[in-house]
């Protein structure tokens, strides 16, 4: 905890978990997509699908998968933007299993097609939890940069990957990996100190058994690439 | 350096670096952080910048989502505007009561706020610091100086007790932005360090128990209204603490008792949204159709 966690952050209202969490929660989605989302379909659970509505929820979620920051005064008009840009969606509401009340899964297609999915939960203050990507188990909270990367189920992948961000100097917060099934499909998330520079990233991408490697980023980070 | 663990430390490691508070408190975090004095103070003259700028985007005809909330700030500024001094607060009072209702409705209505320490006691510290600015004359760079002030209380709250309603009730919200803005009170007023940490203590004696019971859940009602209180209870726990009143009960026993006093509060009257205000006749019209955990 620091003093700007006291004071602050900025943001449109009116609630640090249901509005400001929910566009952080948006915004990581996505990162996590790579590209414009052109659909979105919105699942909310607990106390997201109960009082949403008269906190900006709705809104805010898909300001975030417009890439708008929590202090962006244009949340409230996200529908319109969305719009504008060309990006359908729609909400429902779901019963996780074992969720923190104000959680969301978010499937999204973006303009080459690609498609994501990813649960997030929204902690109070700002703060949020991601538990969940295409299906497997994780947990990040992006307040560090993140890497997420999709990987084939085979010995080497993980030592690959650090020995590329410890030879540029990026220090590794946390480490997690899950897989689907043996020698099938994994996910690898990985916090780091540091934002990890584009050229890092796309060595990655490159190397062996990797499908795909999303960088987030969080807001106000962006400088340090 | 100050651990933010007591009062009482965070005053004496201050006098022991024959540092000034707000810059022990600076310091203090810049270390932690990792970051430049310069980054750190850019960044809380920005949240002072971004108190200023929502004060001013305040707009009358805005109405919230549920239609409970809008109109009330305009009205309480144009009252305070005409009756001056002769009205029952007289106009600085009356400049205050606007001042959070405007802020508390901004946020309702889905404007840029600030956070302080939350979303829903976002009408307090500017409320009592923007009209003290005007009144007083004061430099931006004293504001900027008390927010470190009003910070560093709060950092104590938090590790202490805690800051948001669903854990502590409405105490850990209002009652914290006003036991963080009454020692940022005393100091723009020139008053001393162990001054500041009895305002702290009285601003937070006088809402201790205070519930979270907002109709519907939503940051509405009674939020709004609960800034003008926020802050009318700094403005008095600093004018006490100015005239050399101590709080009998020392700062960090206070806020032992309201971590406690947080503890024992039934989760109805702790932002749920099934006690309280909430489950009056009017408050029920306003029921989400289901509450997380029911």
């Amino acid at each position: 905890m620091n003093l700007f966690d006291i004071m602050g952050p900025i943001m449109v209202g009116p609630s640090s978990s249901h509005t400001a969490g929910a566009a952080r929660i948006g915004r990581v989605a996505r990162s996590l997509l790579g590209e414009e989302p052109v659909e979105a379909e919105l699942l909310l659970h607990g106390s997201f699908a109960s009082t949403g509505k008269g906190h900006g929820t709705h809104q805010a979620l898909i300001a975030g998968l417009l890439g708008l920051t929590p202090d962006d005064p244009r949340l409230p008009d996200s529908f319109r933007l969305a719009e504008e840009r060309g990006l359908r969606f729609s909400f429902d509401t779901c019963s996780l299993r074992d969720a923190h009340p104000n959680s969301v899964l978010i499937r999204a297609t973006g303009k080459t097609g690609r498609h994501m999915e990813m649960g997030g939960a929204s902690l109070g203050g700002g703060r949020v939890r991601v538990f969940e990507v295409d299906g497997m188990e994780c947990t990040f909270s992006g307040e560090l940069p993140t890497l997420v990367i999709h990987n084939t189920d085979r010995p080497g992948c993980v030592s690959h990957v650090t020995i590329i961000l410890a030879s540029t100097g990026v220090n590794v917060a946390t480490l997690q990996l899950n897989r689907g099934s043996r020698g099938g499909q994994a996910v690898m998330v990985i916090e780091c100190d540091k934002a990890v520079p584009t050229n890092v990233v796309e060595e990655i991408r490159a190397l062996p058994g990797i499908q795909r490697v999303t960088s987030y980023i969080p807001e106000g980070q962006e400088e340090t690439v | 350096m100050i651990d933010f663990q007591s009062i009482e430390q965070m005053l004496q490691d201050t006098a022991e670096q024959g540092l000034s508070l707000w810059e022990n408190i600076q310091s203090s975090d810049c270390h932690q952080q990792g970051i430049s004095r310069e980054a750190s103070w850019q960044k809380m003259s920005g949240l002072l910048e971004a108190m200023v700028q929502a004060d001013a985007g305040y707009c009358e005809d805005d109405r919230s989502n549920s239609g409970l909330t809008g109109g009330d700030g305009g009205r309480m500024t144009r009252y305070g505007r005409e009756s001056g001094d002769n009205s029952l607060c007289g106009a600085f009072f009356s400049e205050v009561i606007a001042g959070a209702l405007r802020m508390g409705e901004c946020n309702a209505c889905m404007k840029r706020i600030v956070a302080a320490p939350t979303a829903g006691a976002c009408g307090v510290l500017p409320a009592v610091l923007l009209p003290c600015k005007r009144r007083f004359g004061l430099s931006d760079e004293a504001l900027v100086q008390a927010l470190y002030i009003a910070s560093g209380f709060g950092m104590v709250i938090a590790e202490r007790a805690c800051i948001a309603g669903a854990e502590g009730g409405c105490q850990a919200e209002i009652g914290s932005a006003a036991a963080m803005a009454a020692p940022a009170l005393v100091f723009l007023q020139g008053g001393t360090p162990e001054q500041m940490a009895h305002a702290c203590a009285m601003a937070m004696k006088n809402l201790l128990g205070l519930v979270c019971d907002p109709v519907g859940g939503l940051v509405e009602v009674p939020c709004v209204k609960r800034n003008v209180i926020g802050a009318m209870d700094a403005l008095s726990a600093a004018q006490m603490a100015l005239a050399g009143i101590e709080s009998r009960v020392p700062p960090d026993q206070v806020l032992d008792a309201m971590r406690r006093v947080g503890q024992s509060l039934p989760p109805s009257l702790r932002e749920t949204g099934r006690g309280g205000l909430a489950v009056t006749p009017f408050g029920q019209k306003y029921k989400p159709e289901s509450i997380a955990g029911a």
